[in-house]
């Protein structure tokens, strides 16, 4: 059963990435921003799940497991990030391409972290 | 009309998920890694196929199917990121860098690899 709860969650996750992307869609972009910007918010979205939500309220295993890795799991992404890397490489971007792969790398943790900060100040008050 | 796509999208996403979840579960309950290995397994992967299929040139159904639901879903960056967090956390740097730079070489390099195959047989 839990299975199928992450598989909807997933499912909803991956509709919700593909909307956004709709929405920032622009064909003269070069930068992907969409990617970018879905998964900093989710990075962030999942620390302060896991890190803090997860371990105050009582949320029973299969909807953390649906809500966490289906859901949040699925909504970000990591097979994007890495074609579209290589795309602004074979476009001859290498700057952008680097500027891609290091805010996603520094961005991403800089974001987890800051959901587990969340958890730090709830938890002082 | 998008509401194909948005469905395509959801049922790549539905099967992409439940996979990213059924190989975490398989290789946590038997394999013990100093990083966590299934994220790595699934991201690489997972960077491999969608530069095939882009290489490949498939139609865009196929690729929202495939691409954008299944190996969009299947592949993840938040628990990446969360799981270097928590080693971090752990002060296993040398896992925490190990993980880092595994996953991003492997997933481009792989995504190249991929999408060159994908032209070769196109």
């Amino acid at each position: 059963m839990i299975y199928l709860y992450v598989g909807i969650a997933g499912s909803l996750g991956a509709m919700l990435r593909y909307g956004i992307g709709l929405a920032f869609y622009q064909g003269d972009a070069v930068f992907p921003f969409s990617t970018l910007l879905i998964n900093l918010t989710g990075s962030f979205l999942l620390a302060w799940l896991t890190g803090f939500v997860f371990t105050k309220a009582t949320i029973s295993t299969p909807v953390q497991s649906a809500i966490g890795t289906g859901f949040v799991g699925s909504f970000t992404t990591f097979s994007t990030l890495s074609v579209e890397t290589v795309d602004l490489f074979q476009d001859e971007r290498l700057l952008l391409a680097f500027l891609y792969v290091l805010i996603s790398i520094f961005g991403g943790l800089a974001m987890s972290k800051l959901g587990y900060h969340a958890v730090v100040r709830s938890e002082s008050e | 009309m998008s509401g194909i796509l948005f469905l395509l999208v959801g049922i790549g996403g539905f099967v992409g998920a439940i996979a990213r979840f059924a190989i975490s579960q398989l290789i946590k309950q038997n394999y013990r890694f100093s990083i966590p290995a299934a994220i790595v397994f699934v991201n690489i992967t997972g960077s491999f196929l969608l530069g095939l299929l882009n290489g490949l040139q498939v139609s865009t159904y196929i690729l929202l199917l495939m691409g954008t639901g299944f190996c969009g879903a299947f592949t993840t960056f938040s628990t990446f990121k969360l799981e270097a967090v928590q080693l971090h956390l752990r002060k296993q740097k040398n896992a925490f860098i190990f993980y880092i730079l595994l996953t991003y070489i492997g997933g481009i390099t792989l995504a190249f690899a991929g999408y060159r195959l994908g032209m070769f047989f196109h």
